[in-house]
């Protein structure tokens, strides 16, 4: 440890930082539909969730995965490269935060890898081939997967809990729950919390504090599981509310269904070598089990924007991530001036959320634009075809919520 | 630009079939544990066995889901 330098020290606590915002955005995949539907409390949601978390952060330590996949040409990368590339993530993580858009965070970590690396050793560095089969694939993949899973599960326990009382069932389907959720928050602990780890034990490298090859030492790995049980814990209130409400309205068997699929295609995708990310899939199953419902709808107008911000999610990250590796690449100067930003940004974009207060009391109304919102075309299609609900929602979509103040429209 | 459809659909099938059978897996134990209620005797007995054989096997899967992450 003596020879840790400011930068290395620089880029050690960003790291933990954007462990930080991964925590607090990545909550919502877990629990957003438990603490919807009324199985958990927020609270001990999101409590349960960063436990889990922590104990999934030392579960395993698997070094040999790269940290860009394969995205980047990694033998170039020095500590400023690093810092570049999660100031680009972090940005994006908070401003998807901001919005209340499910992101995935890994992939703002390879925006903003990309997004340095071209800055710093060009175009050529960039593998285009990994690009599309371990980030645009993916994307498209994992919703679809989840999706149609949960949609099949969703319709068939409606099949088979027909003739049973919705009462007695909701405890059964609570715990149920509560167990997928907590499978879903174990694997996110061991997948992401290593991406840190392994981003801190490059930086390591780089600077020459530790050899190549070597694991992740204990108190790097203390450090990033402290710091995603910290983000989780405060729980990002605002991604949570659309995840859990702001695309679809959930009953417990559908909300069951959902966590069941997305914690499948996570640990299926990550053992059987084509690995999905945890948020596309979790929104995916989301959506799904919104449509396996007769008469469930899923908000268009909500999936669009987060389909976008999916989209947006690479280039955004990387060009945050490339202006900064440009400045910084300009000396010791240039490192304090995007330090300074990154702290700035983040001041300002919390300023901004202090508008309009998401947190665990609120978490559960729906939010702006979801109550009056008309009927889209696939809903619409969709309703044409099926019969009429046989259960409500706990919020209809057709009646406007009743004590909701109006809302100043999402940014 | 090689992609591995193989392991897509590997993971597509295997979750696809994961999860249908868990939901309903789960779904019978839960209306197994309400009819032992209504039930009597007999009825209520194979209703509750056959419930707890359903969360029996919903525990080990939840418990090879655990095996996957740890190993």
């Amino acid at each position: 440890m003596e020879h840790i330098t400011l930068l290395l020290a620089i880029v050690i606590v960003t790291a933990l930082v954007f462990d930080f915002t991964n925590g607090f955005h990545d909550t919502a995949n877990a629990m957003a539909t438990t603490i919807s539907t009324g199985a958990m409390k927020p609270k001990s949601a999101v409590a349960m969730s960063a436990v889990l978390n922590l104990v999934g952060a030392f579960l395993s330590v698997e070094v040999a995965k790269t940290i860009s996949s394969g995205l980047v040409d990694e033998s170039g990368i020095s500590p400023e490269v690093i810092f570049a590339a999660l100031v680009g993530a972090i940005l994006w993580n908070l401003m998807t935060w901001l919005v209340g858009l499910p992101s995935s965070s890994s992939h703002a970590l390879m925006g903003g890898l990309i997004g340095a690396t071209v800055a710093s050793a060009g175009f050529s560095a960039v593998n285009g081939g990994v690009v599309v089969t371990k980030v645009l694939i993916p994307a498209i993949a994992a919703p679809l997967v989840a999706g149609i899973g949960a949609m099949f599960a969703a319709k068939l326990t409606y099949r088979i809990g027909r003739n049973t009382d919705d009462k007695q069932t909701a405890k059964g389907y609570r715990a149920g729950q509560i167990a997928s959720a907590g499978l879903v928050s174990l694997a996110h602990g061991t997948n992401d919390a290593q991406k840190t780890m392994g981003i801190i034990t490059l930086a390591l490298v780089a600077g020459n504090v530790v050899a190549p090859g070597s694991n992740p030492p204990l108190w790097v790995i203390v450090s990033a599981g402290l710091a995603i049980a910290l983000g989780t814990y405060l729980g990002g209130w605002r991604i949570i509310r659309t995840m859990g409400k702001g695309l679809t309205d959930l009953q417990p068997q559908q909300g069951f269904a959902a966590q069941t699929s997305a914690a499948s295609v996570i640990l299926a995708s990550s053992n059987l070598g084509f690995s999905l990310s945890t948020t596309h899939s979790c929104s995916g199953a989301v959506m799904g089990a919104g449509l396996g419902r007769k008469g469930g709808v899923v908000r268009w107008s909500t999936a669009t924007r987060m389909f976008v911000a999916w989209g947006l999610t690479l280039p955004a990250a990387g060009l945050v991530a490339a202006l900064s590796e440009f400045v910084t690449k300009q000396g010791d100067w240039g490192v304090a001036v995007v330090a300074v930003f990154l702290v700035a940004s983040s001041l300002a974009i919390w300023i901004v959320s202090r508008r309009q207060v998401v947190d665990h009391t609120n978490v559960n109304e729906a939010g702006e634009g979801t109550a009056d919102e008309p009927p889209g075309v696939v809903t619409t299609a969709i309703a044409a075809v099926t019969p009429p609900p046989a259960g409500e929602a706990t919020s209809p979509v057709s009646t406007p919520a009743e004590s909701e103040p109006a809302r100043p429209a999402a940014v | 630009m090689k992609i591995d459809w193989v392991a897509l659909g590997s993971v597509f099938g295997v979750s696809l079939v994961a999860t249908v059978a868990l939901v309903a897996l789960f779904t019978l134990g839960i209306i197994g544990l309400t009819k032992q209620e209504s039930a009597e005797g007999s009825g209520a007995v194979l209703a509750r066995t056959g419930a707890y054989a359903c969360f029996a096997l919903c525990v080990a899967a939840v418990s090879f889901g655990i095996y996957l992450i740890v190993v």
